[in-house]
């Protein structure tokens, strides 16, 4: 579904900021896949997903989703095949702009935007039933403007917006990360429901090891750019966290450094 | 005591009509500048070139004996074309939004003397040509005026409820979203930007036919006037409705800003106040309402504040 192939990206090469933050990535996820992403600070998770998304071209290496070579695409051309929801709740929506026409626009990616009125009339009741799964009460509230809605509703609209046309691949960077624990909880469960109703293949980064050991089906941890963990089916639903903690300094030759990781 | 006697509550009666007439055309200024300040999040200057541009060419097309609607239509697609410069310098060639549109807007100032022959204005007399509106016939100028400002309102409506027009308020609120649902940022900046100064250009060609020439100077300040009229249309639209508006009522007020705003123009000239003044008055209203939003928020928030309350309670002395 999704293929990375020897992935490298520098980011201020030649500057004394020159921070290698993918240093050849492999990843091979096969369809139906939620995989969670963990690892330290600057270990490459989210440069991984800014690459698949297409945020700016990647140095070296290949980018293929469902068959496509999208290498050479930047994001707004690749946006068809792929759902986003960011860790800022701001970032996926439109503030000023009401949360049917954010739908609308959501319902409309990857597509021209042509002359047509738009949002219908049909686009309106289908929208009304998506937002009643979520159980916030938005289906009541389609008119009001998104910038309304606290954080924890923009990130549930959000992850209704990127699933909303069927995505090749879902792409999560810490989307619960800037919540309190309760909305963060009830985010995830929405999460989990809508990836396995439409058995979407998904990438989600997270902090929180014990969210990484509970969700989805594959575990990947990445350190200084690489992938350096790769844990599927059997074993990983037998994962611990100090299993975790124990293979990272194993495979990495450090002392796992994020206290956000063990607390969380 | 002379000059208050000098003043002839009669003349101002007089005078209002003509200024309503005028009013209505930097409405017009004002809804292009709506579409760049307010959806699409850019101050562009360009418009201070276009709106002369839409008249230079309006009066030279006239003069040559095109008809009136046929001279501003060619004049809005002046304005689109100098708006998708601007556009083009801003999206494909990184230059800042402020100062892709001051470089249009100073390149202009040739190109709007070529048109006119090298020549700084260019008159056309309303007694020789057939002329859409001009302030000898003020209320045929009135309801002309209205009927195109209403025919424009009803366009935008129309775009910007389309899957188009929605991609570009999308762009102006959330740039990183309208990537993430396949939306070409750069392109919808342009077409917004190549709108709004079609737009401008149209109002020019309307105020060049209505004072009966077209002048290089005629757009120094239209941005500010088209802001000052977005401003206080917005104003009165929250008076009246509060932020319950919907996006054709709201067109509506911006227009009414442009009339109202030159209401306060003619009442400054009555007033026989040096209307050389008249800039510096404009600019310090526009200023003002562009800072009351900001100090309010500072007034529930401020340093200076939390230093009182802390101070009070603590009892302590201000560090100095």
């Amino acid at each position: 579904m999704l293929e990375l192939k020897n992935i490298h990206k520098t980011f201020n090469p030649g500057t004394i900021n020159e921070k290698v933050a993918l240093n050849g990535v492999d990843l091979k996820v096969e369809e139906g896949d939620f995989i969670t992403v963990i690892g330290g600070n600057g270990a490459g998770k989210s440069t991984m997903l800014n690459a698949v998304a297409g945020v700016w071209p990647v140095d070296e290496g290949s980018i293929e989703i469902d068959g496509n070579d999208v290498t050479g695409l930047p994001d707004y051309k690749r946006a068809n095949l792929i759902g986003r929801v960011f860790q800022d709740p701001m970032t996926g929506t439109a503030a000023t702009m009401e949360i049917e026409e954010n739908l609308a626009l959501a319902y409309r990616r990857g597509k021209k935007r042509t002359l047509r009125w738009g949002i219908t009339h049909k686009e309106k009741q289908l929208f009304r039933e998506k937002l009643e799964i979520l159980q916030l009460g938005l289906e009541d509230r389609m008119t009001a403007k998104v910038g309304l809605l606290s954080g924890g509703q923009r990130q549930a609209l959000t992850l209704l917006m990127a699933t909303l046309v069927k995505p090749k691949i879902l792409l999560l960077d810490e989307h619960t990360a800037a919540l309190d624990p309760k909305t963060a909880e009830k985010v995830l469960t929405a999460t989990e429901k809508v990836v396995q109703k439409d058995n979407l293949t998904t990438l989600m980064i997270t902090h929180n090891m014990k969210d990484a050991i509970t969700h989805g089906n594959r575990l990947i941890m990445m350190n200084e750019g690489r992938v350096i963990l790769d844990i599927k089916g059997e074993e990983k639903k037998n994962l611990t966290v100090e299993d975790l903690l124990h293979q990272f300094s194993v495979t990495s030759g450090e002392e796992f450094a994020s206290d956000k990781a063990l607390l969380g | 005591m002379a000059y208050f006697a000098s003043l002839n509550p009669a003349a101002l009666l007089k005078s209002f009509p003509a200024g309503v007439a005028q009013g209505l055309i930097w409405g017009i200024v004002a809804l292009g500048v709506y579409i760049t300040f307010r959806l699409l999040d850019v101050a562009d200057l360009s418009v201070d070139g276009t709106f002369t541009t839409g008249g230079a060419v309006t009066v030279m097309l006239v003069l040559a004996g095109w008809n009136p609607w046929a001279a501003m239509a060619i004049a809005l697609i002046a304005g689109v074309v100098c708006g998708t410069v601007t556009g083009v310098l801003h999206t494909k060639l990184g230059i800042p939004a402020i100062l892709a549109g001051i470089l249009t807007q100073f390149a202009l100032y040739s190109i709007n003397l070529a048109i006119m022959g090298m020549m700084a204005n260019k008159a056309v007399s309303v007694d020789k040509f057939y002329l859409v509106l001009s302030s000898r016939s003020v209320t045929q100028s009135i309801v002309i005026g209205a009927i195109i400002a209403a025919v424009i309102i009803g366009a935008l409506y129309w775009y910007f409820g389309t899957e188009q027009g929605s991609a570009i308020r999308a762009t102006g609120c959330n740039s990183e979203m309208s990537k993430a649902q396949g939306i070409n940022i750069n392109n919808m900046k342009i077409i917004g930007l190549a709108l709004s100064n079609g737009v401008v250009a149209l109002a020019g060609g309307l105020m060049a036919q209505f004072q009966g020439f077209s002048d290089i100077n005629m757009g120094r300040g239209a941005i500010v006037i088209g802001l000052a009229a977005v401003i206080i249309g917005e104003v009165i639209g929250d008076a009246i409705a509060g932020k319950k508006l919907n996006f054709a009522a709201r067109l509506t007020c911006v227009v009414l800003g442009g009339v109202v705003y030159y209401m306060v123009v003619v009442v400054v000239l009555w007033l026989k106040l040096n209307s050389n003044y008249l800039k510096l008055f404009t600019a310090i209203i526009v200023a003002i309402f562009l800072a009351v939003p900001y100090l309010q928020a500072q007034s529930k928030s401020s340093f200076r504040k939390a230093g009182k309350a802390g101070r009070s309670n603590a009892g302590i002395k201000e560090y100095s």
